[in-house]
């Protein structure tokens, strides 16, 4: 009777051990639900751009050549020296490299890269503007980029680009007697210069910077994301090449997009082909500065009220087009020290990482994850992952694999 | 030390067996939804006031995309509910966090059927969905699950 227990009980555990065996050697590599995850994130699955309703030139070549040329022009600042370029790099994913973005002085937040920007419903970390042509118009004005204001704008281009800017949108205002300097908000000076002009003026040169704004989102809406490896791969799964795709991602890079798509949970925010789900998160991050920084929830009453968003005088989408903006969240407490999740196309050779740089490199981001400390402000949606150091290697190894190939 | 029974080793090695491959097999999964979720888009409301109905308008349910979807709303007897006013609500219970926009019921189409405008789910996983009704039974509510 001895004999026999032993004996049953040997063979219950090889059997066991042989069925693991199995399943290990033979199971697929990838389940089903995880093949769809994959495709999920793939640029092959991104659809096509489709024109911006708020914008009648978004398609418009001629449109693209004036912003391409807007975006270059430093003299476009205070200091004659500030283009859009000088923080957006062409050569660098449109992208500056610093902690907070350089122009005329120190920004507090992290310049953002412009591939498939088009795509998203709120721009900046904030998302305090809905269009890349409203987004456009913000660094101008801001004391701390271009410096500029919308009456210096409006006087450039009337001066350096008016048979280009006409042919597009018709008769530039006329602009005798105008102000050198005038905005809504800004320095006293050119606020009070901007209060002196009669309000049907007023609405002339709005519309006219509005333009211009328009016209750098066109040129913008060119910058799509690139192909990587992470794509060929993808393809190469989806063609049924198990054999090419494993050449294309090695093991580890293989473990670490399951662990993108699984265990780390970073699929949940960082979806689709564009690697993000266009909403905003509290991370716990550390502060930048001394200050507070709230993001999303210290935006939301001005973002809609901005006289430049999709429902305002200067858009030319329908009320129906701009759900989004009429249907934003404003109140939540999720809102209270959210940032945008950004797209992780490209991420790996663009640190330093989050709205204010706080991470010098992807590895410092994904311990932090997997710490998922309290937040200082408001409350994180965070939960300790419980990764290994070898599991944050593979998912930084998955992460380079998002780089243009 | 103790002896165990080489019986008891019949029970306790299947056991250990299981609650390791189990227990490894859930470490590598994303947290799912709780099992046996009740999916059901058309139930009676917490108090028995309505019976509500939603239904997206697209198939599947998007992420990532605004849509619309239909809300319901009849008596218990199925004749649709007049002067309603129905607001709705959700979120991901496993993460703690609401809606990303703020969805509004817009337009009366009819027959008990209200349009519900501004839904967006920014993740896969498990949402709810609450319908608040406040009609002529009084106030009542209910809440739907949805997995994407």
């Amino acid at each position: 009777m001895r004999r026999l227990l032993l004996a049953t009980a040997a063979f219950v555990i090889f059997g066991a051990a042989v069925v693991a065996a199995g399943a290990i050697l033979f199971a697929p590599e990838w389940s089903g639900d995880e093949l769809r995850r994959i495709q999920s994130l793939s640029l092959a699955s991104l659809p096509p751009l489709r024109p911006d309703p708020s914008n009648r030139v978004s398609e418009d070549p001629a449109a693209a050549a004036l912003g391409k040329a807007l975006f270059f022009d430093t003299r476009l600042s205070a200091n004659g020296a500030i283009s859009c370029a000088s923080c957006h790099k062409p050569d660098r994913q449109f992208q500056d490299d610093l902690p907070v973005g350089h122009g005329m002085g120190d920004g507090n937040r992290r310049t953002m890269p412009i591939a498939g920007t088009a795509y998203f419903p709120f721009l900046f970390w904030d998302g305090r503007k809905d269009s890349q042509w409203s987004q456009a118009l913000g660094p101008l004005e801001n004391p701390v980029e271009h410096g500029a204001d919308r009456a210096m704008v409006v006087r450039l281009v009337a001066a350096a680009y008016r048979p280009q800017y006409e042919a597009i949108f018709g008769p530039l205002p006329d602009l005798a007697g105008l102000p050198e300097h005038a905005m809504p908000e800004g320095t006293s000076a050119a606020v009070a210069a901007w209060n002196e002009i009669p309000s049907t003026r007023q609405a002339e040169i709005n519309l006219a910077y509005a333009n211009v704004g328009k016209a750098i989102a066109a040129f913008e809406r060119t910058i799509v994301p690139q192909q990587t490896r992470f794509d060929a791969f993808a393809s190469a799964l989806a063609g049924g090449q198990k054999t090419g795709a494993n050449a294309i991602l090695n093991e580890h890079e293989r473990a670490g997009l399951k662990l993108f798509i699984g265990q780390g949970n970073c699929v949940t925010c960082h979806n689709g082909p564009l690697l993000t789900d266009n909403a905003f998160h509290n991370l716990a991050l550390p502060k930048a500065t001394l200050a507070t920084d709230e993001g999303r929830s210290a935006v939301v009453v001005k973002a809609k009220a901005d006289p430049f968003n999709c429902l305002g005088p200067f858009s030319d989408a329908r009320p129906q087009a701009c759900s989004e903006l009429k249907f934003m969240e404003t109140s939540s407490p999720d809102l209270v020290g959210g940032f945008r999740s950004p797209s992780l196309r490209g991420v790996a050779s663009r640190p330093p990482y989050m709205h204010a740089g706080q991470f010098a490199t992807l590895h410092d981001v994904l311990v932090h994850y997997n710490r998922a400390p309290a937040a200082a402000v408001g409350r994180t949606e965070l939960k300790p992952l419980q990764l290994t150091e070898q599991q944050l290697s593979d998912l930084e190894a998955f992460l380079r694999t998002l780089d243009p190939s | 030390m103790p002896k165990i029974s080489r019986r008891s080793l019949f029970v306790i090695i299947p056991i250990a067996a299981i609650v390791l491959a189990s227990g490894g097999f859930a470490a590598k999964m994303m947290e799912g939804p709780p099992s046996g979720l009740d999916l059901a888009l058309s139930k009676a409301t917490e108090h028995g006031a309505y019976i509500a109905s939603i239904a997206a308008d697209q198939s599947p349910i998007p992420v990532g995309s605004i849509h619309t979807w239909t809300v319901k709303v009849t008596t218990p007897d199925g004749t649709p509910a007049a002067g309603v006013a129905i607001a709705i609500d959700g979120g991901m219970p496993q993460h703690g966090h609401g809606l990303p926009t703020k969805p509004e019921v817009t337009t009366d189409l009819g027959e008990g059927n209200h349009l519900i405008e501004g839904m967006k789910f920014n993740m896969p996983g498990w949402w709810t969905l609450t319908v608040s009704i406040d009609g002529p039974k009084g106030t009542d509510k209910a809440t739907f699950n949805v997995v994407l």
